[in-house]
């Protein structure tokens, strides 16, 4: 029993990708405030899509899976890390910043 | 301890500081040597007069006395939390008071800070931690805000900062805290004034906090990250 | 060329992230960021509270140029821990501010947006300040200027607000504040009588752009607009002042003088009473009026 708060929960998912990103420079979008998170993508070895999440919003593991899977239906990249800082954003606003990611990423 | 049995014990009885309100000042001599006093008591807040006194003195030493050496006492609750020392520009001020420590020590005065009671975030800011070093007694205490105004600001439960503030060092108020992260250079114990000698001897004169804070493991990324600043392509 | 070519669209100040005020204040694709995010250089001490980290811990910090200039520049992330400083993120602005000495750029731009010292980390918080006082200290005294731009919604307080007022040029915009210690900290120690910190307009009156500008606390006065802060550092770029015996004789007349000015009690509101004891005309408008109205009103 302790008053210390728990800690952030972290969660990974790993997609087999398709479509090859090749080489980017590392992108960051959004900003880790209330209600909101970043995303950072960069190239990784390998043909998956592999996420890492870090967030202070617990117990939300199902939600971000089903989140994470149409994330990589919309984009079935391969060759990809993502990794997030979240402080309790939406599934909406989960989407979109990876969308954005997504969208700006240059070879 | 009280202002005055410090005074007494590194000086003598007829130290000749005096106590304007909450304003120290005085000039001691030290191993023959005069030195220039100047600090708070009575946990003094810091509002825009106070601030502007202290920066009086240290000005008044640097253009009188090239020189010589300064001795900050510290004792305070932090600034002065009134709207209308907002409205005069209390940053302003303490960063005045800061400027003109800072500038003492540009021009060679050796400039020692010793916290002897208390010291609370800008207070601190503005007085020991802009001089070549600052000391501390063992029983004094310092912290950024106090835990019930730090809760409301954080949305930390005040029962959880109480317990870190036993078992972190990032919390805990404890000089001994401040000393393993660099942030106060060593404790004066017993022999007060030779703990006064060895300070005026041995202070650094740049910024040694974060290679302090390294070395002795209270803080260990700052040092390091300052290099790889430096560093980087 | 049409009106609508040379039509420029404004870009608010505040409304930006840091790293987009960074993009748009410098000269195109010119920023070259240190430790970036994908480096990690996070802080140590977030998560045993239960708080995520942020992959720059709240500040990115780089080179550029600026006018073909070469300066060196830092952003708060205000979004971030209200822009608080940690040990990481103090340890960043150091580490800037350190290299500037080496490698001498033409100036060093801080876009502050600070709660000040990061209580998360407390008593490191408080260290890493005072380290960036020191290091800002020891480039102004270089000779080469320290530029603090202050705009973002969070405004510039605490540690910060000491910091900022050791530069050799302060910037706000009128969306700005800049101040030691926040209202409602004051509120929650003195009472709402004291400081009611839900009175957005007296809180602006307090520690707002317009009332640093007409007290003499900041030294431009520009809209919340990323161009006119990037007119406003391009302007800064020459304008060192090292620290002096003579101008810290002149600060501490300034600032005596003002404090005899305002009298202990006054009727009415202390911010208009002390701007018409400046000789500010048209004080109890001040609020209502735009930014150029307002700049032209400056006595000191």
């Amino acid at each position: 029993m302790s008053d210390i708060p728990a800690g952030l929960e972290a969660l990974n998912y790993s997609f087999a990708g398709q479509r090859a990103a090749g080489h980017f420079a590392p992108v960051l979008v959004g900003v880790v405030g209330s209600g909101n998170l970043e995303v950072l993508m960069e190239p990784a070895a390998g043909s998956n899509c592999d996420i890492h999440i870090e967030t202070s919003a617990r117990g939300f593991g199902t939600i971000w899976e089903a989140v994470m899977r149409d994330f990589h239906q919309r984009h079935p990249l391969a060759g990809v890390r993502v990794s997030i800082n979240d402080m309790g954003a939406t599934p909406a606003v989960v989407s979109l910043r990876l969308d954005q990611a997504v969208s700006e990423l240059t070879p | 301890m009280d202002w005055n049995t410090l005074a007494t014990a590194l000086f003598g009885a007829d130290h000749g500081i005096t106590q304007e309100g909450d304003l120290l000042r005085g000039t001691v001599h030290f191993d023959r040597e005069p030195l220039a006093v100047i600090g708070t008591t009575n946990h003094a807040p810091i509002g825009v007069r106070l601030a502007l006194a202290q920066a009086r003195a240290v000005l008044d030493t640097i253009a009188q006395h090239p020189g010589r050496p300064m001795l900050l006492l510290i004792d305070t609750q932090g600034q002065q939390l009134r709207r209308r020392d907002e409205l005069l520009g209390i940053n302003r001020a303490m960063a005045h008071l800061g400027m003109a420590i800072d500038l003492a020590r540009r021009r060679g005065h050796r400039m020692l800070g010793l916290v002897y009671d208390q010291a609370l975030s800008g207070g601190f800011i503005t007085s020991g931690l802009i001089a070549d070093a600052c000391d501390a007694l063992p029983e004094a205490e310092i912290r950024v805000m106090r835990i019930p105004a730090m809760a409301r600001v954080t949305k930390l439960p005040e029962a959880t900062l109480n317990a870190l503030s036993q078992t972190n060092p990032v919390f805990a108020p404890g000089v001994g805290n401040y000393v393993a992260m660099g942030g106060v250079r060593a404790l004066w114990q017993g022999d007060m004034p030779a703990a006064l000698r060895e300070a005026l001897a041995n202070a650094p004169v740049d910024d040694r906090r974060a290679l302090d804070g390294q070395e002795r493991g209270g803080r260990r990324l700052s040092a390091s990250v300052v290099q790889r600043v430096l560093d980087a392509a | 060329m049409s009106a609508l070519d040379t039509a420029k669209v404004s870009v608010s100040y505040a409304e930006c992230s840091a790293r987009e005020r960074i993009a748009r204040l410098v000269d195109a694709e010119s920023f070259h960021e240190w430790l970036p995010p994908a480096e990690r250089v996070t802080s140590p001490h977030l998560a045993q509270l239960g708080v995520p980290s942020a992959f720059d811990d709240g500040v990115a910090i780089g080179r550029a140029t600026l006018a073909g200039r070469p300066v060196f520049i830092a952003a708060q992330e205000g979004e971030f821990m209200g822009g608080g400083v940690g040990e990481v993120h103090g340890a960043k602005l150091v580490g800037l501010l350190r290299r500037a000495l080496r490698d001498r750029p033409d100036a060093v731009l801080l876009l502050a947006e600070s709660g000040g010292v990061r209580l998360h980390e407390a008593n490191a918080g408080l260290i890493a300040v005072s380290e960036v006082m020191r290091a800002l200290l020891d480039v102004r005294a270089a000779g080469i200027p320290v530029v603090v731009l202050i705009g973002g919604a969070n405004g510039c307080f605490g540690g910060m607000g000491i910091v900022a007022r050791c530069a050799d040029r302060v910037v706000m915009s009128d969306m700005g504040r800049l101040a030691m210690s926040g209202p409602e900290v004051i509120e929650a120690s003195h009472g709402v009588d004291e400081f009611d910190s839900r009175d957005r307009a007296l809180v602006w009156r307090t520690t707002g752009g317009k009332h640093r500008w007409l007290s003499g606390d900041c030294d431009v006065l520009v809209e919340d607009d990323v161009t006119a802060f990037r007119d406003a550092a391009i302007a800064a770029l020459d304008a060192s002042m090292p620290v002096t015996l003579a101008r810290l004789e002149l600060e501490h007349a300034l600032l005596a003088s003002r404090l005899r000015l305002l009298p202990e009690h006054v009727a009415g509101d202390e911010a208009v009473a002390l701007w018409a004891r400046l000789g500010v005309a048209d004080a109890s408008r001040v609020a209502e009026l735009d930014v150029d109205a307002v700049r032209a009103l400056r006595t000191v």
